[in-house]
């Protein structure tokens, strides 16, 4: 700080505080709701502390899923979640990775043509193609498959991107030291190449997680059958009717459930920086 | 920017390529081809039937005031948590970036959002100002005023775009809080020295400095209201009352689903991608004049 | 996981079937019953399964009407449609434009040799689901009509008899006293087009549209901007304005708002029965729609909501797949099993016979009102305006309703306005369905 200003600081504080305040309240909200029973809920105005119904609530959704909406276990759900979270990031990385590693390192017919046609698909996001694509994947028998679910989130430009401007900046030195060694393309990507990515990697890993577990248009159309649910769909599908038709302490305590996993991820990829 | 040295191969760098090119081709380029097609199609929800009609669905798009409107409700909301999210989030990276002490609670607060869910998000909200059990709701009326967006429309709109924004703070927040801190300390303590108020060191210095960030945020929240706030949406208010939500990409997956419209829903795809070209070439021209200075 | 639960389902299906010699037919039969009610329907399945050991009925829920049907279609575009579909009342002239789709009930049953006698159901639900030539073409099985209920104490609290208003005229004399009583939600309604579009034109013998509501033709045209209409819906934003109707939602958001309490009187299915008798803290009575009392001929009757099954056929269907389907409708169609469906889910009985055996069984004097619906359905033998309606894509074209309808509940129109407004917005649509249709 460049100099002292109480009266500053003491408005800094104060936004700060006022933010955070507005930040947090509806997840503090969320979580005091999902230890409350119905009827506290109900009560207007809900209390603000606590209740005693954590485990009830919560043992509930896990094992039993609501009673009015959707039935599905959300133990199943968090499954389901944690397959697609996983198998996006994952899938992303080894396809993106191989492929900048064939546009950067490599100088063959079309390579230009290839680099514009993975460059192209970042102008169409999954939700401007919906339907045709929803039709591809019914003519594919994948509807209410894990393949389905994922497979159409992993092709993405940014990860190939991210990779190839990496890429970039690995000495030619290394490389050229390689081919002096008689190493084959392929023992560089995997001795050079690979371990020097693994930060990218571990960047694009928790993005990604999150990106993946947060998904919601295209499992809502993909998965019709509730086995396939994701917890994120299936708070929605908790949702049956009007205010107070809805088991609001079961469907606050998934979306805690809901929240936890992306948000420790996420926290700690801040804590790193 | 080309590498000088490089391996060669006759078939390796295209089986390297293949896998993210197979999957490029069947999930977006088939795809996007049969949107294509099927604007140009009247068909019947069942595809028994299906003619070639030419640009109709386009005209009869065009002359549906509630498409026009669509653009306008777009239009709205976008500016609104475009403009919203970047505003408050440079506030808070400006406060944060002031303090040392409570510093990281302040942060972790403040980021939490980032991981939650679109459609979670809305829910939330939804809960908050639910119209007969609402917290937020039991205050507002303490005010006299009477909280129902399952009819007015206005108050609908503030709804989702309270939730779209608070989701979205946090991204802001980071990227700010970045740029904030790679502004050199020298050159304020340097406006410090020559008598400039905090107030106008802001905006003289950190202001202009910030403004690539600021500009990079306005395209990355606009993409992000028009597409990513699906979720939001469709937990909350679904595009009502009365269409007083329904943005564009909310009327594809509308008429395309759930009223089985595959022409008209492919017309308003074809619409919206020849729309998110045109941001992305508004981008790319800004990071290209970013490489070169 | 799929694969392996359906694996396993498969394979434990093959030891138990192992000792007949012949393989099982699967009947795959998708719906849209969640919680009690999918339990009831599974409990039918189940029924069936065990009475015989050629077919065997396997029910999914592929959630709401809108998505089982969305999900339908996509199957029957990728060549795997199922045998039988349960769709939404509103869905029945798309299906029906879907020649090439659906086979007709009537001609499944007759090919099967099953015995079908459409005229043991009541004339408004085989109206609904016929063509022109009386030909069935689904077959209902959840039908449900519009209600009017009442909050008995909330009356007496207001210094009113706890007797539900039969006039529009009675209901706003009642509803300014449960007003004036302090009453925060005097009047709510779930489903706003089927219970004050729809349901109404039927009540007041006034048609929804041309060609008898749809039926005639699909060059069909909404003539739902009547000067009764207009009246109608201007009350409602009147009452909207001064605070004695509470809007809820498209859907049955207004089912909740009743039973916890909030609104003194409610509209909306008679579905809706089983979860006030389940929640409610209150007396309450369930009673037939007010009507306008200076309009002839009101109280017609009122017409069906719910769903029926379509038989969707495909490619490769095999003729004994279809006799499956036949001896399963034929299985539904017996009274005993009407009546069980009937009483526990609170759905309506859709033929005579399951009326008159629950009538028997005494189920009516112990549980006052549940043949309340059934009355009302056949209170007068139906016209061409109470029939039911049949309008192409009339998913979109009740939302259009339901649309204009807000924007008048919001003050944002006036009712003439609106109105007009729904019928060009809704015959653009049916236009559209008839161009994809021919």
């Amino acid at each position: 700080m460049v100099e002292k200003r109480p009266l500053l600081d003491f408005i800094t504080h104060a936004v700060l505080i006022v933010g955070a305040f507005v930040i947090a309240f509806p997840l503090y909200v969320t979580f005091v709701a999902s230890t409350l029973s119905l009827d506290e809920i109900m009560s207007v105005p809900m209390p603000l502390l606590p209740g005693s119904h954590f485990v009830e609530n919560y043992s509930q959704v896990l094992f039993a899923g609501s009673t009015t909406g959707s039935q599905e276990a959300v133990l199943s759900m968090l499954l389901n979640s944690t397959v697609m979270a996983l198998a996006v990031p994952l899938g992303k990385i080894t396809i993106s990775i191989l492929s900048s590693f064939a546009i950067v390192y490599f100088r063959f017919p079309l390579r230009n043509f290839f680099f514009w046609m993975i460059f192209v698909t970042l102008m169409l996001p999954v939700e401007v193609r919906i339907i045709p694509t929803f039709k591809v994947m019914a003519d594919l028998g994948l509807l209410n498959t894990y393949a389905g679910l994922t497979l159409p989130l992993i092709a993405s430009a940014t990860a190939t991107f991210l990779f190839r401007q990496f890429f970039m900046t690995i000495p030619d030195e290394l490389a050229e030291a390689a081919r002096m060694d008689g190493a084959g393309p392929m023992r560089f990507f995997w001795d050079v190449v690979v371990p020097l990515s693994k930060t990218t990697m571990a960047a694009l890993f928790v993005i990604q997680f999150i990106y993946g577990w947060n998904q919601y248009l295209w499992p809502l159309l993909i998965a019709s059958d509730e086995s396939m649910y994701t917890v994120v769909i299936g708070i929605k599908r908790m949702i049956v009717g009007g205010d107070a038709a809805n088991e609001w302490n079961l469907i606050m305590a998934t979306a805690m459930l809901a929240m936890l996993p992306p948000g420790t991820r996420g926290n700690r990829k801040m804590s790193e920086q | 920017m080309e590498k000088r040295v490089v391996f060669r191969s006759a078939w390796l760098p295209y089986v390297l390529l293949a896998p993210q090119l197979a999957i490029t081709v069947v999930f977006f380029f088939w795809p996007a081809g049969q949107a294509i097609w099927y604007s140009f199609q009247l068909q019947d929800a069942f595809g028994l039937q299906s003619e070639f009609v030419g640009f109709d669905n386009f005209t009869s798009l065009f002359a549906d005031p509630h498409y026009l409107e669509s653009f306008k409700t777009t239009a709205v909301f976008s500016v609104a948590v475009a403009g919203l999210g970047i505003m408050i989030s440079l506030l808070l990276a400006t406060m944060a970036d002031r303090v040392v002490r409570g510093a990281l609670i302040y942060k972790t607060v403040l980021i939490w959002p980032y991981a939650v869910a679109a459609a979670v998000a809305g829910v939330l909200w939804a809960f908050l100002f639910a119209p007969s059990i609402g917290i937020v709701t039991f205050v507002l009326k303490g005010f006299g005023i009477d909280w129902n967006w399952i009819i007015n429309g206005d108050q609908a709109m503030l709804l989702i775009i309270i939730a779209s924004v608070w989701k979205q703070i946090s991204y802001n927040f980071l990227f700010f809080l970045a740029g904030l801190q790679s502004i050199p300390k020298s050159l304020i303590e340097a406006a410090a020295i020559d008598g400039a108020g905090p107030a106008r060191r802001f905006w003289t210095i950190v202001l202009p400095l910030l403004s690539p960030t600021a500009f990079f945020l306005l395209v990355v929240n606009i993409v992000y209201a028009f597409f990513d706030t699906f979720g939001v949406i469709d937990a909350t208010t679904q595009g009502g009352p009365a269409q007083a939500t329904q943005i564009l990409v909310y009327k594809v997956y509308h008429d395309g689903v759930k009223a089985a419209d595959i022409g008209g829903s492919s017309a308003q795809s074809v619409i919206l991608m020849i729309i998110v070209i045109a941001l992305t070439a508004v981008q790319f021209k800004y990071i290209e004049r970013k490489v070169q200075y | 996981m799929k694969f392996r639960k359906l694996a396993a389902a498969l394979f434990t299906a093959g030891i138990f079937a192992a000792p007949a010699a012949q393989a099982v037919t699967e009947i795959q039969w998708w719906h849209s019953m969640g919680g009690a009610l999918g339990e009831a329907l599974n409990g039918l399945a189940n029924k069936f399964n065990e009475s015989q050991a050629e077919y065997k009925v396997v029910p999914v829920y592929k959630g709401q009407y809108p998505e089982s049907m969305t999900a339908a279609i996509a199957a029957f575009r990728a060549g795997n449609a199922p045998h039988m579909l349960q769709v939404f009342e509103v869905g029945t002239a798309t299906m029906m434009a879907a020649k090439g789709a659906i086979v007709p009930v009537a001609k499944v049953m007759k090919d099967a040799k099953e015995p079908f006698d459409q005229n043991a159901y009541l004339p408004t639900v085989t109206g609904y689901y016929s063509d022109l030539k009386g030909n069935m073409l689904s077959f209902p099985f959840n039908s449900s009509t519009v209600m009017f209920y009442i909050n008995k104490d909330a009356f007496r609290k207001a210094g009113l008899e706890p007797v539900a208003p039969k006039t529009w005229k009675e209901f706003l004399v009642a509803a300014e006293k449960l007003k004036a009583a302090g009453q925060q939600c005097v009047y709510t309604t779930s489903w706003p087009s089927w219970m004050h579009i729809e349901n109404f034109s039927a009540w007041h013998n006034v048609p929804i549209g041309t060609k008898q509501n749809g039926m005639g033709g699909l060059d069909t045209e909404f003539t739902i901007n009547s000067p009764l209409h207009v009246r109608h819906v201007a009350m409602l934003g009147d009452m909207a304005k001064k605070g004695l109707f509470t809007y809820a939602g498209r859907t049955n958001q207004g089912d909740a708002k009743f039973y916890s309490g909030e609104c003194a009187m409610f509209s909306g299915s008679a579905g809706a029965q089983a979860g006030i008798k389940k929640a409610a803290k209150f007396d309450w009575s369930i009673n037939f729609i007010p009507y306008h009392d200076d309009v002839k001929g009101a109280p017609q009757n009122s017409i069906i909501g719910g769903a029926s099954l379509w038989v969707m056929g495909g490619k490769n269907r095999k003729a004994v797949e279809y006799k499956g389907v036949a001896k399963f409708l034929a299985f539904l169609s017996q009274p005993k099993i009407q009546m069980e469906w009937h009483t526990t889910t609170g759905y309506v009985p859709i033929t005579r016979g399951a009326y008159e055996l629950t009538r028997a069984t005494g189920f009516y004097e112990k549980n006052p009102g549940a043949d309340m619906p059934v009355k009302q359905l056949t209170n007068k033998p139906p016209t061409a305006n109470s029939k039911g309606l049949r309008f192409g894509n009339f998913v979109q074209g009740r939302e259009v309703i339901e649309e204009e309808l807000e924007a008048v509940f919001a003050g944002k129109k006036d009712a003439k306005t609106a109105m007009n407004d729904a019928v060009k917005r809704g015959n653009a649509i049916l236009r559209k369905f008839q161009a994809a249709n021919k």
